[in-house]
């Protein structure tokens, strides 16, 4: 970005090539709502891969299962849920102009995420411990089904994936809030705060999703 | 009703280039909601409580989770009160995926052996 565009773009979030600011809030709504979709295609792979391995071993992801702990996944699920709702809130405010509630919503949002990177963490080094891992590193004695391997590519493919989002989504939160500690934002103009939101409510539809697919089944 | 109040709300705030500001009355309505649905995806699952509708397990989780899915599309992301272009895009999306998924399914389960093993 060159010198006399940052300048001019400090004095107004419109950019040259818009008419006005509802049709670039539009156009910015438009393109993330596409990236969505390229977002769901992506996971909606490792989900196709899922159901047909299901289907043709069912015992062997009821045996997976069993070795994911369903209490660290429905607390994860739930600082999940809980998170979305403080980013839904943050932009809420920052409609509303109530920056310091906004802030501290994008702060809480940052932090649940920090915690469900935590749980996560003491899940793979449970699972690292014991040799549970895609094929090739698997090195689990005593597993009863002959492909159980599968069924963690699957899970650290997954759950892999959806943690790269997360920290994403974390990196994403804190540029905004950032931006809107400077003041950057406010009723008029806020589609950085509600892009990034939708976002990160897409990476707790995934885990709505991970959560039954790979702790409740069996 | 939600749609109201947030019409009503978005129309008080004046003109924000058609912004819909929702009520934190509905998010916190759909947090809740998201919560019992967990505690109920969790009290449904067999390795949990021992519930066991045999071959629907596995449906009935995903039609929960796509309840769940659907309050976050519809309230948090605002695609209930969003231009429907917004709306078309993403379900554009889930059809593709759907396409995927029957052309998979058709394919592997019409072959005599697919058993392996790694």
């Amino acid at each position: 970005m060159s010198t006399a565009s940052a300048h001019a773009e400090r004095h107004s979030p419109l950019a040259h090539h818009f008419r006005d600011m509802a049709q670039q809030f539009d156009a910015a709504k438009l393109g993330i709502w596409i990236f969505l979709c390229t977002e769901i295609l992506m996971f909606g792979g490792l989900f196709v891969a899922y159901i047909i391995f299901h289907g043709l071993y069912p015992a062997m992801f009821a045996e997976g299962a069993r070795w994911c702990d369903w209490r660290m996944g429905a607390a994860n699920t739930t600082v999940l849920i809980i998170s979305s709702f403080f980013m839904a809130s943050g932009v809420h405010y920052t409609q509303t102009n109530e920056r310091v509630k906004a802030i501290r919503c994008m702060a809480i949002t940052i932090v649940l995420g920090f915690v469900f990177l935590v749980i996560k963490y003491f899940e793979w080094r449970h699972k690292f411990e014991l040799g549970l891992l895609p094929p090739h590193f698997f090195h689990y004695q005593g597993a009863h089904h002959k492909n159980l391997a599968l069924f963690f590519a699957l899970y650290f493919c997954m759950t892999g994936l959806h943690g790269i989002h997360v920290v994403a989504g974390m990196c994403l939160i804190t540029w905004v809030m950032i931006r809107s500690i400077k003041g950057e934002f406010n009723s008029e103009y806020y589609t950085a705060v509600e892009t990034v939101g939708l976002f990160w409510h897409l990476v707790d539809i995934v885990w709505i999703y991970l959560f039954p697919l790979l702790y409740l089944v069996g | 009703m939600a749609h109201t109040k947030a019409a009503a709300e978005a129309h008080g705030h004046g003109e924000h280039g058609g912004h819909i500001i929702v009520p934190m009355s509905s998010y916190v309505k759909v947090l809740i909601a998201l919560l019992i649905l967990t505690a109920l995806t969790v009290a449904v699952a067999r390795p949990v409580s021992g519930f066991d509708a045999g071959i629907f397990n596995t449906l009935i989780a995903f039609l929960i989770a796509t309840v769940k899915a659907s309050l976050v599309l519809a309230i948090f992301m605002g695609l209930k009160y969003d231009k429907k272009l917004n709306l078309a895009i993403f379900l554009t999306g889930v059809f593709f995926l759907l396409v995927l998924l029957l052309f998979c399914v058709l394919d592997i389960y019409t072959r005599v052996h697919v058993q392996s093993t790694l």
